[in-house]
């Protein structure tokens, strides 16, 4: 028996910046890496270069995060780029998406997998359209935790009552939308205060830097309390070793998958979905290894004491808090696709490691990001709309609604003739 | 919060998502494959694929595209490594695309590198995979940085940076049409400190030459050429033995060592920790050409 478990290390937390270049958040993430000392001298010495040829007087951190040709050209962010630093005790993985309101979708997709986002405020310009709906993004995308930069607060001489007006101002926001655990942090990117370091400027701020926040946040969803106590597995490939020489495998089946919530223990009664049969666990392993639990977001192997009818698609839980299982649902849903949603047509949706053909029902409004106004029964949905929308399924899935476990309550769709992943969608 | 959470490390983490992604291949595709260099990256990768299929067989085969200039030490590791698992390993080589004149070099001793493109994709054709797992990783470089973990090529093997599917959550799509394939790379989110933890926490075996030994080279430029029959000194240079080991391993004319006396895995994972140099900075001889080398090697089919 193995126990994965340490306490040393405090594993992984991925994280979002929402912003746009005017924020400051290339030179926030370029500060971050560089205080961390996760930028390199080869790195460093490219960088002077390339500011020195584009006329640009001292190092500019933002040029760290500007990756594609395509996009040095233009001078802009088109893409979502993943960035890494360590602090010895956690690793990091930074999803930095472009701030700009026609990549709506770039930010959903680095949110889908944030478990804290950093949202950026130009202290001098306040709380922007922009700003409400980055909050808003966060707040549909079920991100846990949020922070609140207010960055810049060297162009407002480090004024404690600009960081205090801008606090209640977004508090307020917050509210309205229904986003909760926020918390403000007053920084400058460019002179490296309350960052890592606390600096000198701003001595009436009390509270963590950013990073001391970071080192502390909850990881992988964590803090919603149904997350460990509701065992689910959806099962991505059965194990049947058969054709192997040992005859001791003859027998052996495996349910293999990443438990995506909750804990799964040898003797734990569970029930495959949809066929609703169940059996008892005999073995939670991992090559081979047995463990003595499984627990959310680890890839496992899982035997069973019946030989039951189970296949990839399917889902594994507790019988008393199982998800349901329904061919109808509700859901928001971004738009991803150049071609407008067609609701003549038939999608591929995908959900855990199950696809089933659906059809758009309805489409009761659409989310004016922006204003948040709800527009009632609009036409077309176009690429980076959110919306409302009723799903018809072929065949049933097993789920939860997005709000109460992110791993079985999101799910793709996909054009089944250019193969293209054109929605996102989170259920009700 | 009622009860104490146990949190995976990072390395446990990392080694979940990739073996979850190895099973969404084995799950989607049809014909997939796993690239295997004997490289360090490919060697955890195989680690990952006994944890996430045994005690079945890989559901794929294992594929080495061959420059010709590889290190020894490294393809006689390869083919024991291979045969210790018992899975079947398919070797193409560049020498049999310069045969049918699909590969034409400009000259005899120019890099390999980026021709094996050529090799890869007909050995994709030949087999008709559908998916290639390949061991790159986001912080090698920065158009990695914008990589999908499962990228798509088109029937020419093309990878179009600005066109690239949505990737969500853990909801990967591996969907293609016939000609069209798949790439996957399940240690994405891994950085070269990542890899060297993992090889130590798994008590990995590697090829000597990541390791510090004495080796003849030149010194040229800001860096160190090994000396072979491929990369001879040039005049007036003075061959010298120096400490030095290798943090990359590919084709040799455009491979180069560090010097370095570590000689285990806990002095390389000291080192990598307090480097102050990137991979590809100190030991790729190629990427130094432009800023945007790597991003127009991808767009021709590099992996």
């Amino acid at each position: 028996m193995t126990s994965q478990h340490t306490t040393e290390d405090h594993g992984l937390l991925r994280f979002l910046t929402c912003g746009s270049v005017d924020d400051g958040k290339s030179t926030l993430i370029g500060r971050l890496l560089f205080d961390t000392k996760a930028i390199l001298v080869d790195t460093l010495t490219n960088l002077e270069r390339t500011s020195q040829r584009r006329g640009l007087s001292s190092v500019d951190l933002s040029l760290l995060t500007d990756g594609l040709q395509a996009e040095r050209e233009q001078g802009i962010t088109i893409d979502v780029a993943y960035r890494y630093f360590s602090t010895g005790t956690r690793k990091y993985i930074i999803a930095d998406a472009p701030g700009h309101e026609q990549y709506t979708r770039n930010m959903v997709t680095a949110a889908s997998t944030a478990d804290l986002a950093i949202i950026l405020v130009d202290a001098r310009r306040g709380i922007l359209t922009q700003t409400r709906r980055h909050a808003k993004v966060c707040q549909l995308m079920g991100i846990p935790q949020v922070v609140v930069a207010i960055n810049k607060m060297d162009l407002v001489n480090y004024d404690p009552q600009v960081f205090a007006k801008l606090q209640e101002e977004f508090a307020d926001v917050a509210a309205t939308i229904g986003l909760e655990s926020v918390r403000y942090v007053p920084m400058s990117a460019l002179e490296g205060d309350m960052i890592v370091d606390r600096g000198d400027a701003m001595r009436w701020y009390e509270g963590p830097t950013l990073l001391e926040i970071l080192e502390s946040a909850g990881t992988s969803h964590s803090e919603t309390p149904t997350h460990h106590e509701v065992f689910r597995m959806p099962v991505q490939l059965v194990c049947r070793p058969q054709d192997s020489a040992n005859p001791e495998l003859h027998d052996y089946r495996g349910f293999m998958g990443r438990i995506s919530s909750g804990m799964v223990r040898p003797g734990d009664e569970v029930v495959a979905l949809p066929s609703g049969q169940r059996s008892t666990v005999t073995h939670v392993e991992i090559g081979g290894v047995d463990l003595n639990e499984g627990v959310a977001e680890q890839s496992v192997t899982i035997r069973l004491a019946d030989e039951i009818d189970i296949s990839r698609g399917d889902m594994l839980a507790h019988p008393d808090t199982a998800p349901q299982v329904v061919k109808e649902a509700q859901a928001m849903v971004c738009w991803l696709s150049e071609t407008p949603l067609d609701r003549a047509r038939t999608y591929a949706l995908r959900q855990t490691t199950r696809t089933v053909k659906t059809k758009i029902a309805d489409i009761p409004f659409r989310l004016d990001i922006n204003t948040l106004a709800e527009d009632a029964t609009p036409a077309q949905l176009q690429m980076n709309d959110i919306a409302r929308i009723n799903l018809r399924l072929a065949q049933p899935i097993c789920c939860d609604a997005y709000a109460q476990n992110r791993g079985t309550g999101a799910f793709i769709l996909i054009d089944e003739a250019t193969n293209n992943t054109v929605g996102a969608g989170m259920l009700l | 919060m009622t009860q104490t959470v146990p949190t995976l490390s990072h390395l446990d983490w990392l080694e979940a998502e990739a073996i979850q992604i190895m099973r969404e291949v084995a799950g989607q595709c049809e014909r997939p494959a796993l690239l295997f260099s004997g490289g360090k990256d490919s060697i955890c990768m195989l680690r990952i694929a006994e944890k996430a299929f045994r005690p079945a067989k890989f559901p794929f085969p294992l594929v080495h595209i061959d420059t010709g200039h590889n290190y020894p030490e490294v393809i006689d590791f390869r083919d024991r490594r291979a045969a210790e698992l018992g899975e079947r390993l398919v070797v193409r080589s560049l020498e049999d695309s310069m045969k049918r004149g699909t590969i034409v070099l400009k000259s005899p001793d120019e890099s390999r590198n980026r021709h094996q493109s050529v090799t890869l994709l007909e050995t994709i054709a030949e087999f008709e995979f559908d998916c290639l797992i390949g061991g790159a990783r986001r912080d090698e470089e920065k158009a990695r940085a914008k990589e999908r973990i499962f990228s798509f090529r088109d029937d020419f093997g093309q990878w179009d940076p600005k066109n690239q599917r949505p990737e969500l959550w853990d909801l990967y799509n591996a969907r293609v049409h016939k000609g069209e394939h798949m790439r996957a790379f399940p240690i994405s989110n891994w950085t070269e400190l990542d890899v060297w933890q993992y090889i130590e926490r798994e008590k990995l075996e590697l090829p000597s030459i990541y390791f510090a030994h004495t080796r003849p080279i030149v010194r040229r430029g800001n860096g160190i050429v090994p000396i072979t029959d491929l990369t001879p000194a040039k005049a007036g240079e003075e061959i010298i033995d120096l400490q030095v080991r290798f943090r990359t391993v590919g084709d040799i004319s455009c491979t180069a060592p560090v010097e370095s006396d570590a000689d285990n895995i806990e002095k390389i994972i000291a080192e990598t920790a307090g480097t102050t140099i990137s991979e590809r900075g100190a030991t790729r001889l190629d990427d130094q050409a432009s800023e945007a080398a790597m991003e127009q090697r991808k767009k021709e089919g590099y992996f």
